[in-house]
């Protein structure tokens, strides 16, 4: 190992133009990885966020929320189900909304709703709104007045909530009737009555199993389509589509990140074959060359991660805030953990190579 | 005990539906402080001898026996063992790491066997530098010593971890006249010091006077 590590240290010239090239591989996986997390946080919030495990749509709107509505009726049917402990009323509308001190409309997802929404807290009084932290960045400050909808329906920010945000639209959560009056104003053909909403969350009593419930529900209504909260994420418009499309992006960074160490490591194991041959004969194992091998790779794979980690936050401070690009520690060390399989299995395909070194190349035969 | 002996050892190499004899038969036994010069033209089969002795290669037939290890029955990690321990070669290419300093090179093997303590592997090897007259390079890299101190640092690697055994393939072939005879006089100065046996493979007669005794082979067969 610490000939391995001598020979990082100086030799460092060569081994410089493979770790600047996994170092931008890093950044590249660091910038598709925060963009993927940053559209998908930026769209799904408002679903994520809710407590409940089950949601409820009309058959007919296809689990799209603004096109369904639940009927008090249904509401009540629903209720009724065994193994359904509660309900919540949800509706979304998307507005544009009139900041204080800016000249352009923030887009905004008004979300009215009873209760039981993760980081939120109750809903307000009529006329306000908990508004998502995301719209700080469009100039919007606690105990503003937003104007939103044709009508510039009053709304006073009384404070932030986080991770709230529906389809990258700011979302500002209002009780319900507020929702209905902005709804009403800005849609009105999709205007709904007193006690009607978009969605009903259900709370699942304790011990019930979730897919029996919402079969049940289904069954009792005969109108509704109930699904779990991870699949009423994916149902989104565009995020299932714009999951796989970043997921394939990224899987074939990684392959190249693969591919490059590969390429490097089996050319410099090519380069040092006699070199290899001359330490075999003087006692060096397979295991001890490989071990060298590995060494070398996770130590190029280390230095690659933290200089591209570096880079991609310096980037990350330069890039406009309505780029939504939000890089986790969770996305940071999937990155990590993928480059480094990548980049250990690159490496291992000089493995045969090394194991096949005849410690008599150090010499020559047949003289 | 012999530093090496060497029974009916016979090396043939598959060549189709016929085999290629590299050695044919070849006994040979070198007391522990002998110094041999094998000589013989190229393709005489002195490489592959030196091979079979150092652990290299194995005999197709025969028995091997170096400072009373039977290597011929050997798995390839024992011979790997055998060699870190009992054998020092010295190469004709001379070949040092090019990233190790000239001390890093001497103790490479004492590094790679793992056990020994670094602070006494470094001191035997710069009592070997300074035998050797390069106590001033310890720190230098290969690229900054002049071939005949490479070849100076190669031999203090083979001597290093005192070996029973040392195995000079062609020290010469690279070297004038005179550097050849400094290097040569260095080998046998440095062996005869440690009561080492040695075999060097020359094909340069000029130097086979260094040797106690000199032995020809020729298509694969040891001179009686």
């Amino acid at each position: 190992m610490r000939l391995a590590l001598r020979e990082l240290r100086r030799s460092r010239r060569r081994f410089v133009p493979t770790t600047g090239a996994l170092a931008l591989l890093v950044v590249l996986l660091l910038m598709l990885g925060g963009l993927l997390d940053g559209l998908y946080i930026g769209s799904t919030g408002a679903l994520r966020s809710q407590d409940d495990e089950l949601v409820t749509f009309d058959r007919s709107a296809r689990e799209s929320t603004l096109r369904s509505r639940i009927e008090p009726d249904t509401r009540a049917a629903i209720e009724a189900v065994p193994g359904v402990r509660g309900t919540s009323g949800f509706g979304i509308a998307l507005v544009g909304a009139d900041v204080p001190r800016t000249d352009e409309l923030a887009d905004a997802a008004v979300m009215g709703y009873e209760g039981r929404v993760g980081g939120v807290p109750a809903p307000p009084a009529p006329g306000r709104a908990w508004a998502d932290r995301s719209l700080e960045a469009r100039g919007v400050r606690v105990g503003d007045v937003l104007r939103v909808g044709p009508t510039r329906i009053p709304l006073r920010v009384i404070g932030w909530v986080d991770d709230t945000n529906y389809l990258q639209q700011g979302g500002l959560w209002v009780e319900p009737g507020t929702w209905r009056t902005v709804l009403a104003e800005s849609r009105p053909g999709a205007a709904v009555g007193d006690d009607v909403f978009q969605n009903v969350w259900v709370d699942v009593a304790p011990g019930a199993d979730p897919a029996r419930v919402a079969a049940a529900i289904d069954a009792a209504t005969g109108t509704t389509r109930t699904i779990t909260r991870a699949e009423a994420v994916l149902a989104l418009p565009g995020i299932r589509e714009q999951n796989a499309t970043f997921t394939q992006i990224i899987g074939v960074t990684f392959l190249v990140a693969g591919l490059v160490v590969a390429l490097f490591f089996a050319l410099l194991t090519l380069e040092r074959t006699p070199m290899l041959g001359v330490l075999k004969a003087l006692g060096a194992s397979s295991r001890q060359l490989v071990g060298a091998l590995m060494t070398q790779t996770v130590a190029v794979t280390v230095i690659a991660f933290v200089t591209g980690g570096v880079i991609a936050l310096g980037l990350d401070r330069l890039i406009p805030p309505e780029v939504p690009l939000v890089v986790t520690p969770d996305r940071a060390g999937f990155v990590a953990v993928g480059v480094f399989v990548a980049a250990v299995i690159g490496g291992a395909v000089s493995l045969r190579r090394i194991i096949r070194i005849d410690p008599a190349s150090a010499i020559g035969t047949g003289t | 005990m012999p530093a090496l002996v060497l029974q009916n050892v016979r090396k043939t190499y598959p060549s189709g539906d016929s085999e290629i004899v590299a050695l044919d038969r070849a006994n040979l036994e070198v007391p522990d402080d002998q110094i041999l010069a094998l000589v013989g033209p190229s393709g005489s089969g002195k490489t592959t001898l030196l091979s079979i002795a150092g652990g290299l290669l194995s005999a197709t037939e025969g028995h091997v026996v170096v400072g009373g290890h039977h290597i011929t029955e050997y798995s390839a990690k024992q011979l790997t063992a055998f060699r870190r321990a009992e054998v020092g070669f010295v190469f004709q290419t001379v070949n040092l790491v090019p990233f190790l300093t000239a001390r890093e090179n001497v103790m490479v093997a004492a590094e790679l066997a793992g056990g020994a303590p670094e602070k006494a592997a470094r001191a035997r090897a710069d009592q070997l530098l300074e035998e050797l007259g390069l106590a001033h390079r310890a720190e230098n890299l290969p690229a900054q010593l002049s071939g005949g101190e490479r070849q100076r640092v190669a031999i203090g690697r083979a001597l290093m971890n005192e070996p029973k055994l040392i195995l000079v393939d062609e020290p010469t072939s690279a070297l004038d006249t005179t550097l050849g005879n400094q290097v040569m006089a260095l080998i046998v100065g440095e062996v005869k010091a440690r009561r080492t046996a040695a075999i060097i493979v020359t094909h340069d007669t000029r130097m086979t006077h260094y040797a106690d005794r000199t032995v020809e082979i020729t298509d694969g067969i040891l001179a009686a």
